[in-house]
């Protein structure tokens, strides 16, 4: 019971960073009809943002206060994320919209291969670590043998999750921004007959998705301490993947898939064997995808009228 | 087999124009790649005028209405527009113009709700008199008032239809084009459809372009009317003179449309 509860606890902590992830990618494709896979590589791109700006705050400007650094560290993260990923938008995907439609798949594969290699190159190899940070635990349950704790910082990750969600989910669905958005998605052509500037709103839609997954990167390097050039590859996927399993598309889907993903990878890794936890998260996938082709909450491809 | 009557005496309720039109179509020809779907069409719309297009399936109707707004965009020709030459403008900013259309096939925003589609048709206008137009679409289709939480995707086809002319009356037009407002609705709505056209045109002197395949009641309706022809304007006039054409009467009349 204890170690369910332990691995409930980390298996959502795990799940919301792919949630926010899975947010980019579902957004992006829901827009363009194209799987963004550099994706991945934005988030890890925000993750040494943010501990280039985490260090540059602690050492160099000699900030004490842990949550004040990292608040700015979050909103640093989020504007040079979105910065980029607008950046890689205009340069890698615009010019081929109206193309082949593999054309932008794989200017996006490229872009994953350059951001890796431009960090690694910039950045070095090996993992860069931050002090560790955070280190509170309240302990839930006692058996003596074993402590179920949740850590502050993953109370920070689940909440900052959820109140980031809330207040996108108010910006898609309340807001005229929101609106035109979800306009481009249904209807390019007509969006663009009521006015609506569909360059402007597929800009806007990477910028939330990089803005979402800078949070991701925050809230990872925190939790883990480490960031690595390499670390965009398995939680994009992982996350792309989460993107998948919700239903490719939906909003809600992208969260209940990064948040599924990431219980059912922990749940293996302590009940069976951590060597096979990607092999249970990507079979979980295959099994859904065979019985529900559209994926959790996605829509069944009968919609138009 | 050009045979204009543009020079006839116009009738009663029919402008006499010594102005520019407000729209001015000249020697459009677009392409959908290789095949020539107008091939060089001139149509005027003057101030407060309904004029109506009418012509067959396959015509080139609708792809003069979209390419009025650059989807596709002409490959010679121009479209002024208030004096304003708008062929290469971007979409977004043709509509900003405030020209409205109500497209081929509705298309209506299929997961949001009635209201979010009409809030939609106001972008254009900034949302300041939204509550005042959302009031007049009611009036003019309570149907939609009745729907109004109710997504785009599940109304019927007659709703939809409603719901576009709503959706491009909410950006406040001075020019409204209807592309076939009629199609798939019962008659009865078909005629308040129209009465709702007419009443805008005679008491806000909102300008109308109208194609139709319903050539009886567009030509009814309208002051002047174009016929489009395999991409070309065979005849042009004034509304209840092309309803007297026998050319008119065989093709789009008797055994057609009622």
């Amino acid at each position: 019971m204890e170690i369910f509860v332990q691995q409930l606890i980390n298996g959502l902590t795990l799940g919301s960073i792919y949630g926010l992830i899975a947010i980019g990618y579902t957004m992006v494709f829901g827009i363009i009809g194209m799987v963004n896979f550099a994706h991945g590589d934005v988030f890890m791109v925000s993750a040494f943002i943010a501990l280039i700006c985490f260090l540059l705050l602690t050492t160099v400007i000699g900030i004490t206060s842990i949550f004040l650094a990292l608040a700015i560290v979050l909103v640093v993260a989020m504007f040079f994320t979105s910065l980029v990923n607008w950046a890689i938008e205009r340069v890698a995907y615009r010019p081929l919209r109206g193309s082949f439609r593999l054309a932008p798949m794989i200017s996006a594969i490229g872009m994953s291969i350059f951001l890796a290699n431009f960090v690694q190159v910039t950045q070095g190899p090996r993992n860069k670590p931050v002090p560790p940070m955070i280190t509170d635990v309240i302990v839930l349950m006692d058996s003596g043998s074993y402590q179920v704790t949740l850590a502050w910082k993953q109370v920070i990750i689940m909440v900052a999750t959820a109140v980031l969600l809330a207040g996108f989910w108010y910006l898609v669905q309340k807001t005229s921004l929101g609106r035109a958005q979800r306009a481009c998605e249904q209807d390019r052509k007509m969006a663009a007959l009521l006015g609506i500037n569909v360059d402007h709103t597929i800009s806007l839609t990477f910028v939330i998705g990089a803005a979402l997954a800078a949070v991701a990167g925050v809230m990872y390097l925190m939790y883990y301490g480490v960031a690595n050039f390499a670390d965009g590859f398995v939680p994009g996927v992982k996350a792309f993947t989460a993107a998948v399993l919700g239903g490719i598309g939906s909003l809600p889907g992208a969260v209940l898939g990064g948040l599924l993903i990431g219980l059912i990878e922990t749940f293996w890794s302590a009940y069976f064997s951590i060597e096979y936890k990607d092999v249970a998260a990507f079979s979980i996938l295959a099994i859904t995808l065979i019985f529900m082709p559209q994926g959790l909450l996605g829509r069944p491809e009968v919609e138009k009228v | 087999m050009s045979d204009t009557l543009t020079a006839a005496p116009p009738a009663v309720g029919a402008p006499v124009r010594t102005d520019a039109p407000m729209l001015s179509v000249r020697g459009v020809k677009t392409f959908y790649g290789n095949i020539m779907a107008l091939k060089g069409v001139d149509v005027d719309v003057y101030k407060g005028e309904i004029v109506t297009l009418i012509g067959s399936n396959g015509a080139g109707k609708s792809t003069l209405m979209m390419t009025i707004f650059g989807q596709p965009r002409p490959r010679e020709g121009s479209i002024v527009y208030e004096g304003r030459d708008i062929t290469k403008v971007p979409t977004h900013e043709i509509a900003q113009l405030k020209i409205a259309q109500s497209p081929e096939g509705r298309r209506i925003f299929p997961r949001m709700t009635v209201f979010e589609n009409l809030q939609m048709g106001a972008s254009v206008d900034g949302f300041s008199h939204f509550d005042e137009d959302l009031l007049k679409v009611f009036t003019l289709f309570p149907r939609l008032k009745e729907r109004i939480n109710q997504r785009g995707g599940t109304l019927s086809g007659g709703e939809q239809q409603m719901l576009a002319i709503g959706r491009a009356l909410m950006s406040r037009p001075r020019l409204l084009m209807l592309d076939e407002p009629s199609l798939g609705l019962a008659p009865l709505i078909v005629r308040q459809i129209f009465d709702a056209i007419r009443e805008l045109n005679r008491t806000e002197g909102l300008t109308v372009f109208l194609v139709e395949q319903n050539a009886f009641h567009a030509l009814k309706l309208a002051h002047r009317g174009y016929v489009l022809v395999n991409g070309l304007v065979t005849l042009s006039g004034e509304g209840r003179e092309l309803l007297e054409r026998p050319e008119v009467r065989a093709a789009y009349l008797e055994g057609g449309a009622h």
